[in-house]
């Protein structure tokens, strides 16, 4: 449900950002999303076409870059990749950890015409 | 063209549950953040950690709701401020609301605000309102498989109450699941078992708020 207000934030972020570089269009607006942040770009999608109606953004398409749930752990000290369902070092099981990334969630960029 | 712009997107939430948190703590008042499903029993369990915590404590109440006033007027019974909050149809509490209401406390004269976020297991979690701590709270009706289904609710709160404890023996209800399921998503929070029915667990949960806000207001 608060997709709708995200996207509006989306959508100003994005106006501004164009305005900035006197952007004619955007096209493609790229997000950044942590795999822990628990937004639904198909969502979003949907909201931006009706939010971006009449400005520069119409039609705009909206591009996800995916962050992975990225940790240290502080007993063995290795990094890895791993599942918000199994919050453990996979190398030597410790579950003291700290995050490094995974709750992302920003606008990127965006590609325009000038 | 490409334009690089890497500006966070939740950031006007952010930036406001800071400013709630820094006009809190110059009054020296802890924020509770409450949450849990429909029927888990929040409301009740406030009233219970109320009865309990407000000889050491001046108390107040933010109830959340979609509409109505049914809860706080059961926290005001208590002779506690309580201020409804009626979000009109959104599923969780923003920043923004509490900053809104903030001022319909004397805040000088509180240490402690419970704030009941909506019924939802799912959106509260995702927004900071400028609280101290979290609460999550699962009754066993619900069922042993909600901390596997709905992690982030699980993941980032402070200390977990499963309540309804008197009703274990009649519900499927694998209470070790629950506990290993916690335990894999938040290592490090506390897990009480409680019944607002019997009155079981609830000193227990009691005394741990009242040493996390005494650490909050030192």
């Amino acid at each position: 449900m608060h997709e709708l207000s995200i996207t509006q934030s989306i959508l100003d972020i994005s106006l501004q950002a164009a305005e900035q570089q006197h952007a004619k269009r955007i096209k493609v607006i790229r997000l950044q999303l942590g795999q822990f942040c628990g937004v639904v770009p198909e969502c979003v999608q949907m909201y931006l076409d009706v939010l971006a109606k009449d400005t520069i953004a119409e039609g705009a398409k909206i591009e996800v870059i995916e962050v992975p749930l990225r940790v240290r752990c502080l007993d063995c000290g290795r990094e890895s990749d791993i599942d918000r369902r199994h919050i453990e070092c996979p190398f030597c099981k410790s579950i003291r950890l700290k995050r490094l990334s995974g709750r992302e969630f920003l606008v990127d960029s965006l590609e325009v015409d000038t | 063209m490409e334009i690089k712009v890497l500006h966070q997107v939740m950031e006007w939430n952010e930036d406001v549950s800071a400013q709630v948190r820094d006009v809190l703590h110059g009054s020296k008042v802890c924020m509770i953040n409450v949450m849990g499903s429909p029927g888990a029993g929040k409301t009740t369990l406030i009233t219970s950690m109320i009865e309990r915590l407000r000889k050491e404590f001046a108390i107040g109440v933010i109830e959340g709701d979609i509409t109505g006033q049914i809860d706080a007027e059961k926290i005001a019974a208590l002779n506690i401020p309580a201020v409804q909050l009626n979000t009109d149809g959104a599923c969780h509490i923003e920043a923004m609301s509490i900053q809104h209401i903030l001022p319909q406390f004397d805040l000088d004269k509180l240490d402690v605000l419970f704030v009941e976020n909506i019924g939802n297991l799912v959106c509260p979690a995702e927004f900071n309102i400028g609280e101290d701590f979290r609460l999550t709270v699962l009754s066993v009706p619900e069922g042993d498989d909600k901390v596997a289904k709905y992690p982030l609710m699980f993941t980032d709160t402070d200390c977990l109450a499963v309540n309804k404890g008197d009703m274990l023996p009649y519900f499927e209800f694998d209470l070790d699941r629950v506990r290993a399921d916690y335990r894999g998503v938040n290592p490090e929070g506390p897990m009480f078992v409680v019944s607002s029915r019997t009155g079981d667990g609830l000193d227990e949960l009691a005394a741990h708020l009242a040493g996390r806000i005494r650490a909050a207001l030192a």
